[in-house]
């Protein structure tokens, strides 16, 4: 067709940029895991039998379009067309038809067998399991250990899992239907207050991904991401060693402890919760091991003390209509308090 | 065709008149300077000032119609535990707060003040625990415990075991004193 | 008297003067007066289709620009164009606009105009509740965009999921205006859609069998019955919202800890929400084959199979609902189900594609815009379709769903399957509505412009939802690396706007002063080409009697008419439902104020309702009250002056004329 061919140009450059876009860390095509693996293999078998169709129908067209004979208003239309043609149109319609049902049969098992393979990852124990509860603008991720629930790490935003095992997910809402992402390791599951689920995954390339809520949840449901990294099970047992100590409190009389004491005695409190303190509160993320996370805010900062600031004076200036309120500081104050949360480990 | 501009002009007067009153309810402030709380003072113990007596300011809840400050000072009920003493409003501990029995004032800056400040017998003060837009929300939202906020910009029911009429279905239940209570005057 | 002597009678009977002074009489009959009163009353099917026409493409203009304006805060990353609250509302309403304000009322308005015309009446069975049903779409339309000018628009998606959208978490009226959007135009959709039904069946052209009809008349019959059947869950779930949500009410359907359900929210608006594509889709499959049909200059081909493609697309189409569900905590089996059931539903959909080619490739083509605008629609809803085999399956949507790649999807499908048809029809029809031809070099610029500009937007979205980027962001982080995309994306849609433009200027300009058009500029098949352009009011003065399959490229110089229709009332012919044999007579209704009016107390009741529970008592009152004086009016309707007998002669299936009593 004539105006195809302006579209050629365009093409050139569609390249160029899908290469730019292709792959990366949140990425239903750079698959980190075996289940994500399952997903795009199925989704190249899908993609190319309907490439190949639509190709085909388009072919048919162009062929149509050139060696057709063209007319006008004025000729006389072909009310009884030839019996023959149109035998031989129909047995080929009725052809069609048939490799179309085939096709979509075929698709249908290939479909089938993927989400059983998917399923299937949950049928051994798992070796990991995590809760992970979703809020209005934020994930409570919780590593539980069933044996010993003073094990439970609770930290928020992050994941960390080890390559080659068998992780579970649990997942439930304290507000709103959410939908945990991890596109390079495993589909979307929704979040859905009253229905509790889980999903099973593997992650087998070490590496920062990026997870990010897919259900519509009001405000900031733009920034609600999750920073994932699967790492070897030593430094994940590091890490998870970490979460389990508490911190400990600063020195009397030093900057961090003068933060301390305003994280305790003004608003921080009344939100967040930091083990070894009196500071529990159960509305905002758990902030024990802050500054061990390479994000703030829900995946929008990079956790520097820049940032740290610029989020605590204000928060709604980055992500308007959050739940946490603008607070203010005297510079002194700003610097002790973002001091001893850099201290938080 | 150029009738129809004619319709859609005449028949949006029926529904803009309408909906005009919307605009207080449906503001989303997110950023947002309420009233100075300094100039709040209910612990005045006399009204004898130097020279020429300044009038007292009026300090108005910006957040009176606002829904969304409603429903934040709904959840803030919840988050800051006032429930813990004072129920859903039926009172526990503390005393119930959707009748219409107000110990220290029913008027906005009076319940300001009560929750900044605190109050004898276990009402905590908030003072510097809250941002005082937080505290003016929650201000707005006690007065609809008993009714009296707008019924279009009070709370609904919540996702949740209903626990009593919502907000927005609340009887108004005038509070009994109109003028300061004796109990919040200052003491002589 | 034999059936030739009646004819003989009747033929010698007609005479040029007969016919001229019959006209006049009929044209003072069928009048409906001049000035702002005659306006607002007029239930004309043609000015009642074209203002819903025109008003949706109003509507369309304004979501557009709703969008474009999205698009430009997507263009890059953190932008701050727009904050999320406004984002927000943009994007509901766009998608509320669209879908509600928008696509179905332009194709239920061209239903409005071109069914009777093709069926062979003179006027659609209940005009009143035609008028009716467009000031109620009109004052939805008013209202939400409204709400949306005064921050109230709504927020929370246009499919509205609870919990979000619910009492705790909806906050303010902005989710009562949504619900009562979509109950108002559900309403007045409905109404359209009786309408439609009781028209085909009733009151088509002897001869005209259900097998000889139009397969666009097929494809909005079949539309109605979607309508019928799928609008009341939309309405039962607006409703149920509206309840839970309004004081004095507040029932809890969507709570949980009180025995309700938020999935159940998602079962029944889904239960419209997919048929509601589909009632989209089908009138442009009905566009798609008549366009087809005269400008490859012969009969569709495969006829009866596109009839029962319809019609299997409208039943399976009921049945696929839960694939909007995959991510869901619903059981595996369950949804593998509807995996099945949306495959199946292909089947009929490429029956109907299959047909169209081959049309295609055995007519010969007479290329102008609305073809060109066909060739837009292969390329783009094919694409589509396809994108559509992806999703149905339950794995491969885990990945996909809830992304840039579903609206990606739903674009191709619905802009490239209905919106490409309906430029194409609207090209197509205009010099029958207007008597004026669109310009047709300007019909192929703006097909082509739309074209490279909808796939320059969507086509990226496809990647970009493969890439992690998820739907309904008011904004993305740089470190994503989606900006170029996105760039992309929002060039097109500037293009798009360009081609937009290029559409009303030329609409416009063809509109007051583009060429004259004859009664048959197309040369094509159906009825309404037989008549002037634009049509006069009663459209048929003498109804023709239907010999073939194709109604006018069959139809011989002598071909027999109905004669006898009294001419000093509206009158028009019932025919039977099978074979449109000739019935009965009917009258039909003139011009009256209380479709109005009751439109404004039903409007008024619905948004009152955002505020009350007493505005349903009060609302019902009202409207009976109106209701009293629209069917009194029947009461004091046109009586025919007494006439004699032989005036009432009406040719009878069995041959023997029967002599009918007034």
């Amino acid at each position: 067709m004539k105006r195809r061919q302006p579209a050629r140009g365009v093409l050139f450059i569609a390249a160029g940029l899908v290469a730019s876009s292709c792959g990366g860390r949140q990425s239903a095509v750079d698959a980190a895991g075996i289940q994500a693996e399952r997903l795009e293999s199925l989704w190249w078998i899908f993609f190319w039998v309907t490439a190949v169709v639509y190709v085909v129908v388009m072919v048919l067209l162009i062929v149509a379009f050139f060696r057709n004979k063209r007319s006008n208003e004025e000729e006389r239309p072909d009310t009884i067309p030839d019996p023959t043609r149109e035998n031989r149109a129909t047995r080929i319609v009725g052809g069609a038809v048939a490799i179309t049902v085939i096709t979509l049969f075929v698709l249908m098992i290939t479909s089938f067998r993927a989400g059983r393979a998917v399923n299937s990852l949950g049928e051994k124990p798992p070796d990991l399991s995590i809760k992970v509860t979703g809020h209005q603008w934020w994930w409570e991720v919780e590593y539980q250990d069933e044996g010993n629930p003073s094990n439970n790490v609770t930290t928020a935003n992050e994941l960390h899992v080890p390559i080659g095992r068998t992780v579970k997910i649990m997942l439930q809402s304290n507000d709103v239907i959410h939908s945990l992402w991890m596109p390079n390791l495993h589909g979307k599951k929704d979040l859905v207050p009253i229905y509790p689920t889980t999903f099973y995954f593997e992650a087998d390339k070490p590496g920062n991904y990026w997870g990010q809520c897919a259900e519509f949840c009001g405000y900031e449901h733009a920034k609600m991401r999750i920073a994932i990294t699967a790492e070897s099970p030593e430094d994940f047992q590091t890490w998870l060693n970490a979460g389990r100590r508490t911190p400990p409190p600063p020195s009397d009389g030093t900057v961090e402890s003068r933060g301390r004491d305003i994280f305790l005695q003004s608003v921080c409190a009344q939100c967040h919760t930091v083990s070894g303190t009196n500071a529990a509160g159960r509305v905002g993320p758990n902030l024990t091991h802050i500054a061990a996370r390479p994000y703030i805010a829900a995946g929008s900062l990079q956790n520097t003390g820049e940032n740290l600031e610029a989020w605590i004076t204000d928060p709604q200036h980055i992500k308007p209509g959050v739940y946490m309120p603008m607070n203010q500081y005297s510079d002194d104050d700003l610097l002790a308090l973002t001091a001893y949360l850099k201290s938080l480990k | 065709m150029k009738t129809d501009v004619k319709t859609i002009v005449l028949a949006s007067f029926f529904i803009a008149s309408g909906l005009i009153i919307a605009c207080e309810r449906e503001e989303r402030g997110f950023r947002v300077k309420t009233p100075d709380s300094n100039r709040i003072n209910s612990k005045e113990v006399t009204t004898f000032q130097a020279g020429e007596t300044a009038p007292t300011p009026v300090i108005q809840n910006q957040y009176e119609d606002n829904a969304l400050a409603l429903s934040q000072g709904k959840q803030l009920f919840s988050q800051m535990n006032c429930v813990g003493c004072h129920a859903h409003g039926g009172g526990a501990i503390g005393p119930p707060l959707m009748d219409d029995k107000w110990i220290y004032g029913s008027q906005p800056e009076q319940i300001f003040a009560t929750i900044v400040e605190g109050r004898p017998n276990g009402m905590p003060s908030f003072r510097n625990k809250l941002p005082d837009y937080q505290v003016w929300q929650l201000t707005a939202y006690v007065r609809s415990m008993s009714g009296q906020a707008p019924k279009d910009a009070a709370p609904g029911r919540d996702d949740d075991m209903q626990m009593k009429t919502p907000e927005n279905s609340t009887h108004t239940q005038k509070p009994k004193n109109a003028a300061i209570p004796k109990s919040a005057e200052a003491p002589q | 008297m034999t059936k030739e002597e009646l004819e003989q009678k009747q033929s010698s009977d007609i005479t040029p003067e007969v016919i001229g002074s019959e006209r006049a009489i009929l044209e003072r009959t069928w009048d409906n007066g001049k000035g702002f009163y005659a306006w607002l009353t007029d239930c004309n099917h043609k000015s009642v289709g074209i203002r819903y026409i025109v008003t949706a493409f109003i509507f369309f203009v304004m979501s557009g620009s709703l969008a474009v304006t999205m698009r430009t805060q997507l263009m890059g990353p953190e932008n701050r164009i727009l904050g999320p609250d406004m984002y927000n509302q943009f994007f509901t309403t766009h998608g509320t606009s669209m879908m509600f304000l928008f696509a179905v009322p332009v194709m239920l308005g061209m239903g409005v105009y071109l069914v009777p015309l093709m069926i062979g009446t003179r006027e659609i069975a209940f005009p009143r509740m035609n008028l009716y049903s467009y000031y109620l779409f009109l004052f939805a339309g008013i209202l939400l965009f409204v709400a949306l000018i005064l921050n109230i628009g709504p927020d929370a998606g246009w499919f509205a999921y609870v919990p979000l959208s619910g009492p705790e978490f909806g906050i303010g009226k902005r989710v009562d205006v949504w619900s009562q959007v979509v109950s108002i135009t559900e309403i007045s959709a409905l109404a359209v859609a009786v309408n439609i039904v009781v028209t085909i069946f009733k009151q088509r052209a002897p001869g005209m069998s259900l097998s000889r009809m139009p397969l666009y008349v097929w494809s909005m019959l079949v539309t109605a019955f979607m309508i019928i059947f799928a609008m009341p869950a939309v309405m039962l779930s607006s409703t149920l919202l509206s309840m839970d949500r309004l004081s004095k009410v507040s029932t809890h359907f969507f709570n949980a800890a009180e025995g309700g359900d938020p999935l159940l929210w998602q079962h029944l608006f889904w239960f419209f929400g997919h048929p509601e594509v589909y009632i989209i889709f089908l009138p442009a499959t009905g566009f798609v084959s008549m366009i087809i049909a005269t400008f490859a200059r012969r009969r569709t081909f495969g006829y009866t199979a596109l009839v029962m493609s319809a019609i299997a697309t409208a039943f399976i189409g009921f049945g696929v609902w839960v694939h909007h569900m995959f991510a869901t905590p619903l059981p595996q089996l369950g949804q593998s189900i509807f995996t099945a059931s949306s495959m199946l539903i292909v089947i009929p959909n490429g029956v109907q594609i299959f047909c169209w080619v081959t049309t295609l490739w055995l007519g010969k083509w007479n290329i102008k815009a609305p073809l060109v605008w066909i060739f837009g629609f292969f390329g783009i809803f094919v694409l589509g379709g396809l994108t559509g085999v992806m999703l149905a399956s339950v794995p491969l949507d885990t990945q996909l769903h809830d992304t840039f790649f579903v609206v990606a999807h739903f674009h191709y499908v619905l802009i490239g399957g209905g919106i490409f048809p309906l430029f194409g029809a609207i090209y197509y029809w205009f010099p029958k509505m207007t008597g004026r031809m669109l310009n047709n070099t300007a019909g192929v610029v703006n097909a082509v412009l739309m074209f490279i500009g909808f796939n320059m937007v969507f086509f990226p979205m496809h990647i970009l939802g493969l890439d992690g980027m998820p739907r309904r962001v008011y904004t993305y982080a740089t470190e994503t690396g989606w900006g170029n995309l996105n760039m992309l994306a929002t060039i097109g849609a500037y293009v798009m706007a360009i081609a937009a433009i290029v559409f009303v200027v030329n609409v416009v300009y063809s509109f007051l002063r583009g060429p004259i058009a004859g009664d048959n500029p197309w040369g094509a098949d159906t009825l309404e080409w037989s008549v002037s352009s634009p049509p006069p009011t009663y459209n048929y003065q003498y109804i023709p009697e239907i010999e073939g399959p194709n109604a006018l490229w069959d139809m011989t110089k002598d071909h027999a008419v109905v004669t006898g229709l009294h001419l000093y009332s509206r009158e028009l012919l019932h025919t039977t439902i099978h074979d449109a044999s000739p019935e009965k007579r009917h009258q039909t209704h003139g011009p009256s104020i209380f479709p109005l009016l009751t439109a404004i107390i039903t409007a008024g009741g619905f948004i009152t309702f955002m505020f009350t529970p007493w505005s349903v008592p009060t609302a019902m009152f009202l409207s009976a009250v109106c209701l009293f004086g629209w069917f009194w009016s029947n009461s004091t309707q046109h009586r025919p002056p007494f006439a004699s007998i032989k005036d009432n002669l009406i040719y009878d299936d069995g041959g023997v004329p029967r002599e009918v009593a007034i």
